[in-house]
């Protein structure tokens, strides 16, 4: 384990963390990436997951996304984006990665909406709710803990992508390990292995904070149903 | 674009892509005829990597699966442990292991593809065999079936279906993850796609490598489909 210890060695080097492109600039750069791109995909994938989900429609479609966007290479995407007319620079890596993050917010979304138990919804009706009324009296509501569900699975998934920026010079987290590729495997052992554990913690550090904040938002009658994740998140390929 | 629109020079960025006109096309036969050997290679090394792979994956996973089932308490560690290194970044653990194993061979990505390829394996498995009705559990115990006969005979066939499901989102996302590995040149299609991104923006090798990447995944997917109805005849018996 000679390799962790040199690791660890270069995460002690504060200049390492303070120099420009060094942790802090990366680690900035990495989360703004990922917020921009979990917007983007919580503001293309709630509405069209909630509207289906409402509509009760449109549940195979969904699947068949989520199974085509498991067969995308995200290379694929992080590469041919910048040659569209979204042009060079951080647009095309936010797009390229909020594809990905809208699958599991759609589906989330969708599911939480169809598991809505339909007596409840007929109760609503009787009680003279509107159409809009049920979904944002009723529904929504009781879909919560499944949009956040949703939204732990995309943002980890987005945050642990985010490393393959690095491919096309997006900046990110993972420039530090490509950087050390760069340097050749003798010299810059030490930055790679010290660089995949940062990313590795960081993805473990947005996870347990997600979790907390989606067991906050499940009101407590629903914290002993079954906890399961509708969908579970694709590795970051 | 006709030498007049060239404009004031200094105007576009110096990394700008090969401008759109026919000298760098989205897609080529041209580049498709002239690079057939080296196309083929890099499928067949995506091909056989993947396969690798998922086969090692699935020669340990299903052991850990049948044990996680037998032992009740070892279920929600391992499912656990799964969950937690689901996080864990690709190209992450591809940088922690390439130092410790050399970048010469393939061995690192194999490695990251079977950890990841193992951990659908393990879950879809598992949640097949707990889908064995209890009822059909105890009628193999009173029809004299010990535990390893009950396993072969009775609750690894049920499990199938559950299996075949892992199995093929288990291809499908190692097929896209092979890609990663051209970050140490070991990356099948992707070093194609990677090496197009880097040779001055030439889109006809990162369109073919994604498309070949696509279609990879879409053959295997139906491959093991197919596999699937063959080995679950009942159930292609019941839904018709």
């Amino acid at each position: 384990m000679n390799y962790l210890s040199e690791a660890v060695v270069w995460l002690n080097d504060p200049l390492n963390w303070t120099n420009p492109g060094g942790l802090l600039d990366r680690l900035s750069e990495h989360l703004q990436i990922s917020f921009w791109a979990v917007l983007l995909g919580c503001l293309i994938g709630w509405p069209v997951g909630i509207w289906l989900g409402h509509r009760g429609r449109g549940g195979s479609a969904v699947i068949t996304l989520a199974n085509l966007t498991l067969a995308l290479p995200t290379l694929a995407m992080l590469t041919i984006l910048p040659l569209t007319p979204l042009g060079f620079g951080k647009p095309p890596v936010v797009v390229a990665l909020a594809v990905f993050a809208v699958p599991p917010l759609l589906s989330n979304a969708y599911t939480g909406l169809r598991s809505v138990d339909p007596e409840v919804k007929d109760a609503a009706k009787g009680m003279g709710l509107s159409g809009s009324q049920v979904l944002f009296r009723v529904e929504l509501p009781l879909a919560v803990p499944y949009l956040a569900a949703g939204l732990r699975t995309a943002a980890v998934q987005v945050v642990a992508t985010t490393t393959l920026a690095t491919f096309v010079n997006g900046g990110g987290l993972g420039e530090i390990i490509s950087a050390g590729f760069g340097l050749g495997i003798s010299v810059g052992g030490n930055q790679i292995v010290a660089g995949g554990l940062f990313v590795v913690l960081l993805a473990l550090v947005v996870e347990g904070l997600l979790a907390l904040v989606q067991r906050l938002v499940t009101p407590r009658a629903l914290r002993a149903a079954k906890r399961r994740r509708p969908t579970a998140a694709a590795p970051a390929g | 674009m006709s030498f007049l629109s060239w404009g004031p020079v200094g105007v576009s960025p110096l990394a700008a892509p090969a401008d759109d006109g026919p000298g760098n096309p989205w897609f080529s036969w041209q580049y498709v005829r002239d690079n057939a050997g080296a196309l083929g290679d890099a499928l067949e090394f995506h091909a056989g990597l993947t396969a690798r792979a998922v086969l090692l994956a699935l020669v340990v996973a299903l052991p850990l699966a049948v044990l996680a089932y037998w032992i009740k308490p070892l279920t929600g560690p391992i499912l656990a442990l799964s969950g937690v290194l689901y996080t864990i970044p690709s190209l992450a653990l591809l940088a922690l292991l390439a130092p410790a194993v050399g970048t010469t061979t393939d061995t690192s990505v194999l490695i990251a593809l079977v950890l990841y390829a193992l951990l659908v394996l393990v879950r879809n498995a598992l949640t097949g065999l707990t889908q064995v009705p209890d009822e059909v559990r105890d009628a193999a115990t009173g029809m004299g079936y010990g535990r390893f006969g009950r396993l072969l005979r009775v609750e690894l066939p049920l499990a199938l279906p559950g299996i075949m499901t892992g199995l093929r989102l288990a291809t499908v996302s190692t097929v896209a993850l092979v890609t990663v590995g051209s970050l140490i040149g070991q990356g099948g299609l992707g070093d194609l796609i990677l090496g197009g991104f880097r040779n001055n923006f030439y889109k006809a090798e990162i369109v073919t490598g994604s498309v070949l990447c696509l279609a990879l995944a879409l053959v295997l997917d139906l491959l093991l489909a197919g596999l699937g109805r063959l080995l679950t005849p009942w159930a292609r018996r019941r839904s018709a």
